[in-house]
């Protein structure tokens, strides 16, 4: 189907059922009660665990395939959302424009930023790639204010011009919309003790990291990708039969960062704000470290590295003391105090530990990152005679929503 | 049921057991009923606390958090009730606001806007909090209000010391209890005249963002009003944690003063640097060489330690006054937590207590009715002297700390004195000259 | 002429911090073939070294004076260091007064532990997984271990103030005659930049005249030869190991009365050190010395007055700018060799 192999098929298709009922799964516990804490389905975040799976995704399509490590892709984002920002502050508060122009901007200052960091490979490729999204991230943050905005960064004013757009009514917020269809827009379903929300914004977001999922399939069984993969395993011996590997690298190098930028785009389309730090080295590591903790080179890894380390972010920074003696009321005096320091040692703020120790034993115990785990699972469930590609990360993706 | 009753997730929380008998799935809209986002319909309010609780503010943050939890209990009616009694409305009862108690949600900004809007949005789409606060920097401060105007709950801001917060970037739901940079040099100047003379030549240094900017600005402008004359000003990268090569020339340039318009990290390490350089000790143009913060905190102070006596700056509240609301405050953090509070403490915990009375007086949670209260409110008791929330740009008007670093301090939280209280009417300035559009409130949903 | 002095000197000074943190990498990846990113955690814990022993000599005992009240208006508590208890106040001011120089004796030994138990412990383990392994896992533990410093010490900077005989500057127009007042640098960062040299000399004595350093060098260039030889070379490489920890820990404490140490210094540090390393060229430690100086010298110099008025913005991307033209001149960096982390 769509020119993909069976395989490929079912892991679309299960990849497809999953976004489409993440409400539904992501939100397992009753609200209201003690573990609804960890539920994770709600828009904002819902719309993160795809935005940052496109970004992973496209990393991985670099990094995955030919072996560049770029340590400065959060540039492309921080440009893919000035990019949107602006469009909507110019033309209008549609999403389509914005997305597009995330997408081509992000991809000219790629083709720049490539085109001189390709020269080089190996960690030289790496140090210069950070050193360009070091550069764009303090210019942005300091000289550059009067277009970014600076610290404060940028969001569309009421009074911004918008020249598709009818003027607003006076005191109307502007807002991110799809042919009038408002990105923020949701409806709950309300079943039992347990409530959905199903968010327009999600939804698009969720569209538009499948139509992303597909091609990252459709580059990696293409001969193209092929191609890619003799780089990775030997740059010199491509070289030396007469193939010029420079125009391929650039080329994939070109597609990651526009993977980037649509992810830019994205945040901005759900969410109208931009700040630089999106583009400080340290979110430029996080996306090395979803797509690794995923598992690099798989092609559903990088998705779930995003989601896993997203989840941990958000929800475990929320795990206050308070919650804490919450869970552990009903344990006899000195047993809870002593439960309690534990926890708290892990969540609310330290959540940063927590973070740091599964990095640790992910990569210690699981070179191959959660795919890894997946496999390793069905392995033990004895499903060797189903040995679809494609189940085994579902089996991953299952594990991860439900930890 | 009608359907009003059905969306929100505060009912959700209490009636979904005996909804459960129903079972059907119900599909309900999020928007159009109810009138505003968020509006809590069971026994209790949820408010939302965000403050940086990892990242290099991370300290000021945990403060926020104690003065948070405090206000918390002292709506509740637990404590020792702390301001509530020096308040001037006493519209505030002890048992919740409207009758219904109050619970909260923490969450990290990281000091990242970005990080800040996440966890803002979580507290508002999961947690159902009705209003949102906190935050330890302007940056923050300006995503998360623009947050809160877009989804409709009042965000009523942390410490954010920047112009634009209720400048350029003020919004209908958003409310600023701190001062701002434009009231530290108005300030700071008269105080630097009196001490230091009228013909100093002063050497700036800023962070290179915009508070910096905002900053240097207001100091600039009212210390050459008075007459002194600007050297040079130059722009140190954020990111910078040695300053060696920008107070190493300062001595060279005929500068007699030193200007750090910086904050946090920066300040306690170019303080720390110009200390080291001997800049205090030296003599220029037949006058002492001195250094001026604009912004202080006492957790600055604390950092950086010896450097900072005899310096001076400006700080929005500190725990030494003896009033009788700082007093009730100061006793009341200190029996609980063993320590004096810090500014960043006081402005969130006065800022709780203002959001709760104001509901209280509005009778309402709606965030146009609880805007309409702040408005105008003038109020007294909260340890800043008499106080106005003015209506044009949702800015506190109140009397601002000039505050020097202590000689010899009697204890470890005995770090700065207060040299001058200045009245409010002389750090008064007309709304519209930073310009910004306030728009009107949102009531979301 | 002054002003240009002046910025010499203080690049220098920056530069024996970067220096120092890019040998101690340098030392890891030559011999184990790791990328560490837990360096500037080790530098961190260095400081943090030193603040430690401070905390420790100001343990005091506390006695409650009527005569005097707290915040709250209850009798005050007095605290008396213990170490001034049992050697009288003056030479127990005296030992608090010289917590940081005495803090280096403490840090040897604490930073090669801790340097031995991470390469045993965890770094051993890696010496066949990818780099990209490598940097994720060691990132992983500066991670846990800055939390774990701002959990025990809190996120706000801890002055470690130099000796009081240490204090103020020395006033080089004075000494040689010209302008006094002029070119002034403070004494702690010329001793910090003496300290710097000392360290890298040592370093490089140590590697160039023992059998120890000639075996480790032996081994950087040809680890496997070296093995087949019947040299135990991972016990040395270990050493070697312990002995960067050091070189980083020693960096800290000495630098914590420059900038007073924060839990995420080794962070703010790390991205800086690792642009140095490359900029000098993976694996030559001559190079990773250089490329320190270098450049610190040209950010002390991009962050003069008439330099921004020109080119604003220049003091914030420095030190990439420079990277990306060495980087484009000399694909390996200043002094590297060839084949090192290219693939």
């Amino acid at each position: 189907m769509l020119g993909l192999n069976k395989k490929d098929t079912n892991l679309l298709i299960i990849v497809a059922i999953m976004t489409m009922l993440a409400p539904f799964l992501l939100n397992p516990f009753p609200e209201g009660s003690a573990l609804a804490q960890f539920n994770a389905g709600y828009p904002d975040l819902m719309q993160r665990f795809v935005i940052f799976g496109i970004f992973a995704m496209g990393f991985n399509l670099l990094f995955g395939l030919t072996g560049y490590l770029s340590f400065g892709h959060a540039a492309f984002l921080g440009v893919g959302s000035y990019a949107a920002i602006w469009m909507m502050k110019l033309l209008t508060m549609n999403v389509i424009p914005a997305i597009i122009m995330s997408i081509v901007i992000a991809g000219l200052f790629a083709v720049v930023v490539g085109f001189i960091s390709l020269r080089r490979s190996g960690i030289y490729f790496s140090i210069l790639t950070l050193a360009f999204a070091q550069m764009s991230y303090a210019l942005a943050y300091s000289v550059l204010t009067p277009i970014t905005g600076g610290e404060t960064g940028l969001q569309p004013k009421p009074n911004d011009p918008r020249l598709l757009d009818p003027a607003l009514a006076d005191g109307v917020t502007p807002r991110a919309g799809l042919f009038g269809l408002e990105m923020s827009s949701s409806t709950e379903l309300s079943i039992g003790g347990w409530v959905f929300t199903f968010n327009a914004g999600y939804y698009v977001a969720a569209v538009v990291m499948l139509i992303a999922f597909y091609l990252s399939i459709r580059i990696f069984r293409s001969p193209f990708g092929m191609m890619l993969r003799a780089i990775k395993s030997n740059q010199q011996r491509v070289n030396y039969t007469g193939l010029n590997s420079k125009p391929y690298t650039l080329a994939v190098f070109v597609i990651s960062g526009m993977y980037a930028g649509l992810a830019g785009g994205l945040l901005v389309a759900m969410d109208t704000q931009v700040g630089p730090e999106r583009m400080f080295w340290t979110a430029s590591g996080e996306v090395v470290i979803m797509t690794i903790l995923g598992g690099a080179g798989t092609l559903i890894g990088p998705v779930l590295g995003a989601g896993l380390l997203k989840y941990m972010e958000n929800i475990l920074s929320k795990i206050n003391k308070g919650v804490i003696e919450g869970w552990f009321a009903w344990a006899p005096d000195g047993l809870d105090s002593v439960l309690i320091y534990t926890v708290n040692m892990f969540v609310g703020k330290q959540w940063h530990i927590t973070t740091g120790v599964i990095f640790m034993l992910v990569i210690i115990f699981l070179p191959g990152g959660l795919v890894e785990l997946g496999k390793r699972g069905a392995r033990v469930f004895r499903r060797r005679d189903r040995k679809g590609l494609g189940l085994e990360p579902d089996a991953a993706k299952q594990r991860n929503a439900a930890e | 049921m009608t359907k009003l009753n059905l969306t929100r997730r505060g009912l959700i929380k209490t009636g979904a057991v005996a909804g459960a008998g129903l079972a059907a799935p119900q599909l309900l809209l999020a928007d159009g009923h109810a009138g505003f986002t968020n509006a809590p319909t069971g026994s209790t309010v949820t408010l939302g606390f965000n403050v940086p609780q990892t990242g290099p503010y991370a300290d000021e943050g945990a403060d926020e958090l104690r003065a948070y939890e405090l206000a918390v209990e002292h709506l509740n009616g637990g404590g020792d009730g702390g301001m509530m009694n020096t308040f001037s409305s006493k519209a505030l009862q002890g048992n919740g606001i409207l009758g219904k108690k109050v619970e909260y949600v923490t969450g990290d900004t990281q000091t990242k806007s970005d990080a800040a809007r996440a966890s803002a949005r979580s507290m508002i789409e999961k947690d159902g909090a009705v209003m949102i606060t906190g935050g330890s920097s302007s940056g923050v401060a300006v995503a998360v209000q623009a947050l809160c105007q877009e989804a409709g709950v009042i965000f009523m801001a942390g410490l954010t010391h920047s112009n634009d917060t209720t400048g350029k970037d003020k919004k209908a739901n958003g409310f600023r209890h701190f001062f701002n940079s434009y009231m530290s040099g108005a300030a700071l100047a008269p105080i630097l005249a009196a001490n230091y003379g009228t013909d100093r030549k002063a050497y700036h240094l800023t962070a290179d963002y915009n508070w910096g900017y905002t900053t240097e600005e207001a100091v600039r402008t009212s210390t050459e009003a008075m007459g002194w004359e600007t050297v040079a000003a130059v722009k140190t990268p954020l990111t910078q944690t040695d300053f060696s090569s920008y107070i190493a020339p300062v001595l060279q340039s005929g500068a007699d003063t030193l200007v750090l318009n910086h904050y946090g990290g920066n300040m306690v390490n170019s303080l720390t640097s110009a200390v080291q350089f001997g800049l205090r000790d030296k003599q220029v143009n037949g006058k002492d060489f001195q250094i001026i913060v604009p912004l202080y905190s006492r957790l600055m102070a604390k950092g950086a330690g010896a450097n900072v006596k005899g310096i001076f700056g400006s700080t929005n509240w500190h725990w030494s006054l003896q009033d009788e609301g700082s007093k009730a405050f100061v006793k009341s953090f200190g029996t609980k937590y063993g320590f004096p509070p810090s500014q960043a403490a006081h402005t969130c915990y006065v800022q709780a207590l203002l959001y709760a009375d104001a509901v209280e007086r509005a009778g309402s949670f709606n965030p146009c009715a609880v805007g309409a209260a702040l408005e105008g409110f003038e109020f007294d008791g909260m340890g800043n002297g008499p106080t106005l929330y003015r209506a044009e740009d949702h800015q506190c008007f109140k009397d601002v700390l000039v505050v020097k670093g202590k000689e010899n301090p009697e204890s470890e939280f005995d770090l700065l004195e207060i040299v001058e209280v200045t009245p409010a009417a002389q750090v008064t300035y007309d709304p519209a000259i930073f310009g910004g559009d306030l728009g009107t409130c949102n009531p979301g949903a | 002429m002054e002003a240009i002095i002046l910025q010499f000197l203080n690049g220098l000074d920056k530069g024996s911090a970067y220096a120092l943190i890019a040998l101690g990498l340098t030392l890891i990846f030559g011999t184990l073939g790791v990328v560490n990113f837990a360096h500037g955690a080790l530098f961190m814990i260095g400081a943090f070294c030193a603040v430690t022993l401070q905390k420790i000599l100001s343990l005091s005992k506390v006695t409650i004076d009527p005569t005097k009240t707290d915040f709250l208006g209850n009798p005050a508590k007095v605290k008396t260091p213990y170490v001034q208890e049992w050697f009288g106040p003056d030479v127990g001011a005296f030992i608090i007064d010289w917590s940081v120089p005495l803090a280096l004796i403490l840090a040897v030994p604490v930073m090669i532990a801790v340097g031995v138990a991470m390469e045993r412990g965890l770094i051993k383990h890696f010496y066949k997984r990818p780099h990209a392994d490598q940097i994720l896992v060691t990132f992983g533990l500066a991670i846990v271990l800055q939390e774990l410093i701002k959990y025990f010490f809190g996120a706000n900077p801890i002055q470690t103030p130099m000796p009081e005989a240490f204090k103020g500057s020395f006033d080089f127009g004075a000494a040689v005659g010209i302008d006094p007042n002029v070119i002034i640098y403070p004494y702690w960062r010329l001793i910090y930049f003496a300290f710097a040299m000392v360290v890298i000399g040592a370093v490089f004595a140590f590697l160039q005249f023992t059998t120890f350093g000639m075996v480790v060098r032996a081994g950087m260039a040809d680890r496997e030869t070296v093995g087949i030889l019947g040299i135990d070379i991972d016990k040395r490489f270990t050493m070697m190991f312990g002995l960067a920890a050091a070189v980083a820990g020693l960096a800290g404490v000495m630098y914590g009365p420059i900038n007073a140490p924060n839990y995420h210094m080794g962070m703010d540090f790390l991205v800086l050190s690792f642009v140095v390393v490359v900029v000098g060229g993976m694996g030559s430690l001559p190079g990773a010395v250089l490329a320190g100086f270098l450049l610190g010298v040209l950010e002390s110099f991009a962050s003069m007055e008439a330099v921004l008025n020109t080119l604003p913005g220049l003091n914030q991307i420095i030190i990439y700018l420079v990277a990306i033209i060495v980087l484009l001149t000399r694909p390996r960096g200043l002094l590297g060799r060839k084949g090192v982390m290219e693939d």
